[in-house]
């Protein structure tokens, strides 16, 4: 079997994969990293997005193979060393910004992308955009939404 | 410093929420057994056929192929049970044909599991579902009501001619036809209630395995009622005592109903977990969940209201036509009639109704519980019905729901529908709504909206729910084959911290954190200081789940229960300590005193005492405290509310945006307020889903359409706005606690207000009525063949 050989959140891992393992199959059956979800097959849902060399990625439509070399960051490794929560995790839980927490950990990764990448800051609708490829099913957005305006400040100050 | 206040009414942030925001949820997915096998199941493609021939060599054969089943394997063991018996008019029960875990002879719907293949990987389950040979001869199928009931349809079931699973009826029919022969006028809609798919965003998972030196079974499993499961499954399925088989269902990711049921995968994987000696796992994929997870709603109906010449409402008469799909799930046969039929009353006083409904088989997915679960139906059918009373009369659709309101001063009023509503004020949230959503001020900004070529729209929905399920007698002598108490298990620890074990179960509502205030406010026990624990039958004592808003009311009356025996027990065990009769001892903010002393015993050095009883009165009480309460409420409880939405709708492309969403609600009291508000903006993000996005599509065949997030159009960030959300209550007057429960208020109220402004806005155009959902395609074509009829 093919083997790919990645860093995840800080830390080199190599692996044997078949061609037909996807991205997210690597890191939940693989390295045991469960936080990266499945919420459907058709790239839809935005459960399993995670960050490779910085960009948000559905982890669902990327290969395992394809991600050889690069740097992957899941939720498990978005707190810093000390468990110091990013401001958006944090922004999530004062804002009620999820119920479940099925769709939390691919929300929170979209959102710190989305945020990260608009330093001149989002409007309300901006974000409600930049949610599109993400389905959540209790919170009705609204929440979310809230977490996220609160956080950019917050990502920004830094 | 004081600490800050944590206990009822406080919005305390949510304990769950730091393993959730981390990745450290534990969903059934994650769980991941030594030895563990992968189950692949292969299912139907067609709506009706019989199976002429299953080869499963090739699978067999395949690499890393364990095993392949077929019904044939499964000789020994139950089919799904019902867990509700309707009986017809006639007083006969309703047809019951046997739901195979698989499909025994024939498949009755695409989805239908015909196989199932277990494999070293899931790869290989996969690869080798594929080489199975499976030879199916179409039979004649149906997938709607309305054409499964036409002479000569294909027959769903040979035992239930006709495809009618029962013809139930309630209310006085007599009465009915005496008002409708008086009336001054009745007003007839024929309305659909749409067909829904849930979608919580986790897929069902089911992991079994079997402990070969005990002979025990653990199924773990995405359910909202993990002992539901165990006693359904063993009981009925496999024929496995309680004692061996424990059901834990973890952090599960959403439910909205269709969590509740036994669903054939799990006793699928249970039993091959014990013929293999080796862990099961399935997971569905998104598309077997849109073709396997019970489907909500799927009504069609024809209403009446008599009215005389003042607009008071006189009688109703309703008929409709609910479809079950192809097997009876779960809770079924009890959405369409005694969570439906009994909510017609709605919040008017109506002297006389009558309803009458047929449970009808089709060639589709089971249909059951979806957030709401009958009371949705209802709520649609009754305030669509009011508002083509307005249109049919000119009245004003906020006049005349004021009119016909319960009067505040009627309560406890029964209503012709056999429920008994123990408290509510329709006047005040209809009052509230209306002034928080500038209702007033409605012209002048359809005027503005016109200005830029926009139609305007305003709906008003009020509606009513029976919550908190719910009596166990009650519920028995309508058809129920179980009772709907809940139990709660208070461990106080020896240094004085709780563990809360509840039958309850928690996919998103937040009872780690609500159940705990509970025990706060209660105990005065610091919020931080208590645990709750739920979803395992090895833990907790008993428990019927969570759906139907009972959580608080039922499950945390019984936690009420339960301190008030721990308190009791605290009392006498504080006595003896302070050498002072258990009369004059009070509990108050976690402290046992002495009236009119200063003699004062923490509840921790109580409990210590207790688990440490060398100066104890061991001769009149058990050391120890840790107390078990079953509470079985008295009645249903009632939440009721206004909503009012204001839509725009773009007359080029028939898209309806949502402007302003209001809703007022009374939840009883309310222990987490930002958690309630969360459910009212969740539930109404469903109801306007349905409303104007969702539906699951059938062709005529039964083939399903909408069968992914590419066809069943969910709702994303941008076709929804900020609610605004407030709540006005009235105490429930039998549960200890006050509350009545808020968890499906939203899918409730909020569709008829939408369709009720989406009307209003097409007014110009001569429509009365529209169904769900009021797509762009079908608002399009509404506005262009007004436009080609001018032209």
């Amino acid at each position: 079997m093919p083997q790919v050989t990645l860093t995840v959140n800080g830390k080199s891992a190599t692996v044997e994969v078949e061609g037909r393992t996807l991205l997210v199959e690597l890191l939940r059956d693989k390295l045991g990293l469960t936080g990266t979800h499945v919420g459907c097959d058709t790239s839809q849902c935005g459960a399993c997005v995670v960050h490779v060399d910085g960009t948000s990625v559905k982890s669902c439509t990327m290969l395992a193979l394809q991600a050889d070399g690069a740097k992957v960051t899941t939720i498990e490794g978005l707190a810093a060393a000390d468990g110091t929560l990013h401001p958006m995790q944090e922004m999530f839980r004062e804002h009620h910004a999820l119920q479940c927490g099925f769709c939390t950990p691919g929300m929170v990764m979209a959102a710190v992308d989305l945020v990260a990448k608009n330093p001149q800051g989002l409007s309300e609708a901006e974000i409600r955009e930049g949610l599109e490829g993400n389905l959540c099913r209790c919170t009705g957005y609204h929440n979310i939404v809230k977490a996220i305006d609160a956080a950019q400040p917050l990502m920004h100050a830094k | 410093m004081n600490a800050p206040f944590e206990g009822i009414g406080a919005s305390v942030r949510r304990k769950e929420d730091l393993r959730f925001i981390s990745g450290r949820g534990n969903y059934t997915d994650d769980i991941n057994r030594p030895n563990q096998t992968h189950a692949v199941i292969r299912r139907s493609d067609r709506p009706h056929a019989t199976i002429v021939k299953i080869d499963t060599a090739a699978a067999k054969a395949a690499p890393g192929v364990v095993a392949v089943y077929t019904a044939e394997d499964l000789a020994a063991i139950g089919g799904l049970p019902c867990g509700w018996q309707i009986h017809s008019k006639d007083g006969s029960p309703m047809n019951e044909p046997k739901h195979p875990v698989l499909a025994e002879g024939k498949v009755r719907h695409v989805g239908d599991p015909i196989a199932v293949v277990i494999a070293e990987t899931k790869q290989q389950a996969r690869d080798a579902a594929e080489l199975l040979v499976i030879e199916l001869k179409d039979l004649p199928s149906t997938a709607t009501v309305t054409d499964a009931l036409k002479p000569g349809a294909g027959q769903v079931h040979d035992n239930a001619p006709g495809n009618v699973c029962y013809d139930w009826h309630l209310g006085d029919k007599e009465a009915v036809e005496a008002a409708f022969a008086k009336a001054a006028k009745v007003v007839t809609l024929d309305l659909e209630n749409s067909r829904m798919i849930p979608n919580a965003m986790e897929p069902r998972v089911a992991l079994a395995e079997f402990d070969r030196s005990t002979s025990d079974y653990t199924l773990y499993t995405t359910s909202q009622n993990p002992h539901v499961i165990r006693l359904l499954m063993g009981a009925f399925v496999l024929g496995l005592p309680e004692h061996k088989l424990r059901v834990v269902a973890p952090d599960v990711g959403g439910g909205f109903g269709s969590k509740i049921f036994h669903y054939a995968e799990e006793a699928l994987v249970t039993w091959a977990a014990g013929k293999l000696g080796r862990p099961v796992k399935w997971t569905a994929e998104r598309s077997e969940s849109f073709m396997s997870d019970a489907h909500g709603r799927d009504h069609v109906s024809t209403a009446q209201m008599a009215v005389d010449a003042q607009g008071n409402f006189l009688a109703l008469k309703v008929s409709t036509l609910a479809n079950m799909g192809a097997y009876l799930s779960t809770f079924a046969p009890a959405v369409p009639t005694y969570l439906y039929g009994t909510l017609l009353a709605g919040t008017y006083k109506t002297p006389a109704i009558y309803v009458e409904v047929k449970a009808v088989f089709t060639n589709t997915v089971p249909v059951d519980a979806y957030r709401g679960a009958g009371r949705p139906e209802a709520s649609f059918l009754l305030e669509r019905l009011v508002d083509a009373v307005c249109h049919d009369t000119g009245a004003d659709p906020v006049a005349i729901r004021r009119q016909n309101f319960i009067p505040r001063d009627a309560f406890p009023y029964q209503t012709p529908v056999a429920l008994q509503y123990d408290s509510g004020d329709y006047f005040t949230t209809l009052d509230v709504a209306l002034k928080n959503a500038d209702y007033a001020g409605f012209p002048a900004r359809k005027a503005a909206a016109a200005a830029k070529g926009k139609l305007r729209g305003i709906g008003v929905s009020t509606y009513i729910e029976a919550c908190g399920i719910a009596p166990s007698a009650v519920v028995g002598s309508l058809g129920a084959r179980a009772g709907l108490y809940e139990v709660a298990n208070i461990r106080v620890h020896p240094t004085g911290s709780v563990t809360v074990f509840t039958g309850t179960h928690s996919h998103g509502q937040g009872h780690e954190t609500t159940l705990a205030q509970l025990v706060t406010s209660q105990l005065g026990v610091p919020f931080s200081q208590v645990d709750i624990v739920h979803g395992d039958t090895a833990k907790i004592p008993f428990g019927m789940g969570t759906y139907g808003s009972r959580s608080l009311a039922v499950g945390g009356s019984a936690m009420v229960k339960a301190m008030d025996k721990i308190i009791a027990k605290g009392k006498k065990i504080a006595a003896h300590l302070m050498e002072a009769s258990v009369e004059d001892i009070e509990f108050a903010d976690g402290s046992f005193k002495v009236a009119g002393t200063d003699k004062v015993k923490t509840l921790s050095e109580i409990a210590l005492t207790a688990y440490v009883p060398h100066n104890y009165p061991i001769t009149e009480i058990e050391p120890g405290l840790d107390e078990t309460a079953f509470y079985d409420p008295a009645n249903f409880t009632f939440p009721g509310g206004c909503h009012v939405c204001e839509v725009e709708i773009d007359p080029e492309t028939g898209v309806t945006s949502i402007v302003n969403f209001t809703a007022v609600d009374d939840f009883g009291r309310v222990v987490n307020p930002m958690i309630v508000e969360g459910q009212v903006q969740g539930g109404i993000a469903q109801g306007i889903g349905q409303a104007l996005l969702e539906h699951a599509i059938y062709d005529e065949s039964g083939q399903l359409l909408s069968g992914s997030y590419m066809d069943y159009t969910m709702p994303r960030a941008d076709d929804l706005i900020n609610i605004s959300s407030a709540t006005e209550n009235t105490l429930c007057t039998h549960n200890p606690l006050g509350v009545k429960g808020c968890g499906e208020a939203g899918t409730i109220g909020s569709p008829p207000a939408v369709i009720n402004a989406v009307v209003n806005a097409l007014k110009e155009y001569g429509v009365r009525h529209i169904n769900m959902p009021a797509s762009p395609q079908k608002i399009w074509g509404i506005i262009n063949a007004g436009r080609m009829a001018a032209e």
